[in-house]
């Protein structure tokens, strides 16, 4: 290694420095507060059960919904996951993992303004399918990736 | 070979009966024309991988279980003995086919001799080099590791060997087992100016900023090249993950080829990456990933002769495997026109410790570091009346000698040993050292743990194991071999589903029941709370083990009754 590239803590420490902190935080904080807690959905114990209280119906499997994970998980207890729509007018995505028992892990309410990418780490007791769900237009689109979770050990 | 030995040998084989002036006289006149690779093209790579630390020519022997299944049965590197030798057009009976399998193994091994050795290597090295001006060593990682004196020195007598070695650019696996800080320190003191760690798939836990260089831009003859590293994507899993708490892994597909388009994109003509994926995962990764001339492949070691060309959307990969414990030493060579590779040649070419002279300063630099340790190294725990080695899917050896020794003394009922794929072998009739022990078992987590365990609990662990070697998605297989099992007898299908491959668990013939309880000893474990419980390490079981028993028959190896895998090209019992 002949240089590091600067990382993200180092740029945030100086930016914190510069007082800039505070805007950036402005400007997140709104779109997450006027998010509701849809219990129904959250209470749903299967990948079916919550999509019927998310009100999903004629779901598709669709090339422009991506859901980006590590095969296998690397610590159960915080998976990242990123979920990706490409379909216009996107304004709901949600993250279902199957053989949790609470299935519905995330939702997210996308605003206008808003680019429909979204990460966040889910905590999963077992290996699972994990759907990603995506509203539009009142039309729904998913696409679902297997995630394993191992015991590790024994490699190499 | 010298006159000494030679003559030993001519006495031992007469003694025994063995058949050999034949194969005397082709070691013999085969040895000058062995390594005359001719020199082709205006780009090289030379490879190694896998060396697990180990400086002096050691015995290795291929294994004779490696199944494939799904798409991957019968297939490159899924192929052993005959198979192996049929698939790749090798001849019977000569130096090649005991280089690359288990065939005749102990005969031809005293008929050949030890393989390996870093001096031997960089003998290898330069002789390669001096035909091939500008080209690039790479090293696949599992470097650091596999030795006493690499534990003990925390990975110091490889960094020095390998920087003397020339070694350009490397990634990473074992050696994140020093714990992510010593790996920062080698890359940022001892490396800086010398060796390169490149990897794509290594980022932070926290904003997922690289820890590395995701790839290095070089310049080979006037010709712009990238060589893009993929460290072991599972490492945080199949080793502990507080080595490593601040980085995460994966294999980042989406990441390759973003890193990939970008060297091309900075003019880079030709672009190889360095993996430690296991071959399988380097397979999918290439009929999916577009814009890679070659993968130049580890962590399975796997010595294959050839590449397995691989067709994707965009073109073709190379996908290569340079085996492991430095017993070979991988030459690709491009011919690159016109902005892109026109053509190439490949060749893995085995160390064979006897026809290379040592290079004296590797020798000195070896003969240095062990100085302090050699005394501790030495020491014959026992001798071994059988051979002893680990390679196969299911067991080895010299695992059954750990299994053996875990329940003897630690008064189990069953008992569990990692499926590793390092470790050296060692012949019948020969000591048992301190180093041999060692070579199986020197690890930074080594404690033994003794652990109660239900039936329905042990099911678990051997399901889970198993999948990580059997799933036939490349993409869930951790590369490893599967746990050793000592003391029960088993069933294992390995075309079934996960929780459906293994049945029939007995203990002294009597099924296991799913809520009783068994003591199982075992060690490695990957747990804090296993580490901070402060089992003993391993060696110093195995060693207490071997110094009563002095004379070690050939063990009997405990090994599952097989479903479904009749015929298959990766199995030779």
């Amino acid at each position: 290694m002949t240089s590091q590239p600067l990382n993200r803590r180092g740029f945030l420490t100086r930016v914190a420095a510069l007082g800039l902190t505070t805007a950036l935080g402005t400007t997140l904080a709104p779109h997450l507060a006027r998010a509701e807690w849809n219990k129904a959905a959250f209470d749903g114990k299967s990948t079916a059960d919550a999509m019927k209280a998310l009100g999903a119906s004629g779901t598709a499997d669709s090339a422009d919904v991506q859901i980006l994970a590590s095969d296998i998980a690397e610590n159960g207890a915080v998976v990242p996951v990123q979920a990706v729509s490409k379909v216009p007018g996107t304004t709901r995505i949600a993250i279902l993992v199957d053989k949790n028992p609470s299935t519905l892990a995330a939702l997210f309410d996308v605003g206008p303004d808003m680019v429909a990418d979204v990460t966040t780490r889910i905590k999963m007791g077992q290996t699972s399918n994990v759907t990603v769900l995506v509203e539009a237009g009142g039309k729904y689109f998913t696409a679902t990736k297997e995630i394993k979770v191992t015991l590790g050990g024994c490699g190499g | 070979m010298n006159r000494r030995e030679f003559l030993h040998l001519l006495t031992v084989a007469s003694a025994s009966g063995m058949a050999l002036p034949t194969e005397i006289a082709r070691a013999e006149a085969s040895a000058e024309a062995f390594y005359d690779a001719p020199a082709f093209g205006n780009v090289s790579f030379l490879h190694i991988t896998d060396c697990h630390a180990q400086l002096k020519p050691i015995w290795f022997r291929e294994p004779n279980v490696n199944l494939g299944v799904g798409s991957m049965k019968g297939q490159a590197p899924h192929v052993v003995g005959e198979a192996f030798l049929r698939h790749f057009g090798l001849p019977a009976g000569g130096r090649e086919a005991h280089a690359f399998t288990f065939l005749d193994y102990e005969k031809a091994a005293r008929v050949y001799g030890r393989v390996g050795g870093f001096a031997h290597l960089a003998t290898l090295v330069k002789r390669v080099r001096a035909t091939r001006p500008g080209a690039l060593l790479l090293d696949g990682g599992d470097t650091w590791q596999g030795s006493g004196t690499a534990l003990w020195t925390k990975g110091q007598d490889m960094v020095d060997a390998a920087k003397l070695l020339g070694v350009d650019i490397m990634t990473l696996h074992w050696e994140c087992t020093h714990g992510q800080d010593r790996v920062k320190e080698i890359a940022e003191k001892d490396f800086a100016g010398h060796v390169e760690i490149v990897a794509q798939n290594i980022k932070t836990t926290d904003f997922g900023d690289p820890v590395f260089e995701p790839y290095t831009l070089r310049e080979v003859n006037g010709i712009k090249v990238a060589v893009v590293g993929q460290a072991f994507p599972y490492t945080p899993i199949a080793n502990p993950r507080y080595m490593v708490s601040e980085w995460t892994f994966g294999i980042q597909e989406e990441n390759m080829q973003k890193t990939v388009d970008e060297a091309r994109a900075k003019g880079a003509q030709a672009v190889v990456v360095l993996s430690h994926n296991g071959m399988d995962v380097d397979l999918k990764m290439a009929s999916r990933v577009t814009g890679i001339d070659a993968i130049l492949g580890g962590h399975t070691h796997d010595g294959m002769p050839k590449p397995t060309i691989v067709t994707n959307p965009s073109g073709r990969t190379l996908v290569t495997n340079a085996g492991s414990n430095s017993k070979f030493l991988g030459v690709l060579d491009f011919d690159v026109r016109g902005g892109k590779v026109a053509d190439f040649r490949y060749r893995l070419l085995p160390v064979f410790a006897e026809l290379l002279k040592p290079d004296a300063e590797m020798d000195a630099l070896i003969t240095k570091i062990r100085a302090p340790y050699e005394a501790k190294l030495a020491e014959k725990l026992a001798v071994s009346e059988g051979l002893l080695y680990r390679r196969g899917n299911f067991n080895g050896s010299f695992d059954q000698l750990i299994l053996d020794a875990l329940i003897a003394e630690k008064n189990a009922e069953i008992s569990f040993s990692p499926g590793f794929r390092w470790g050296t072998t060692i012949l019948a009739g020969e000591a048992i050292t301190m180093e041999n022990l060692l070579d199986q078992t020197a690890i930074t987590y080594p404690h033994v743990t003794l652990t109660p365990m239900t039936g329905a609990q042990i099911k678990e662990v051997l399901e889970d194991v198993c999948d990580n070697l059997f799933n036939t998605d490349p993409y869930y297989q951790q590369g490893g071999d599967m746990v050793r099992v000592g003391g029960m007898t088993w069933s294992c299908d390995p075309t079934a589903a996960m929780g459906k491959r293994i049945d029939d668990m007995r203990l002294k013939g009597v099924p296991l029941e799913a809520s009783k309880t068994y003591k199982v000893a075992g060690w490695a474990p990957v747990s804090e709370a296993a580490r901070d419980a402060g089992g003993e390490p391993v060696w110093d079981l195995v060693a207490r083990h071997l110094r009563s028993k002095k004379t070690i028959a050939p063990p009997k190896l405990d090994l599952p009754t097989l479903k479904n895998m009749d015929g298959n090209p990766g199995t030779a019992l």
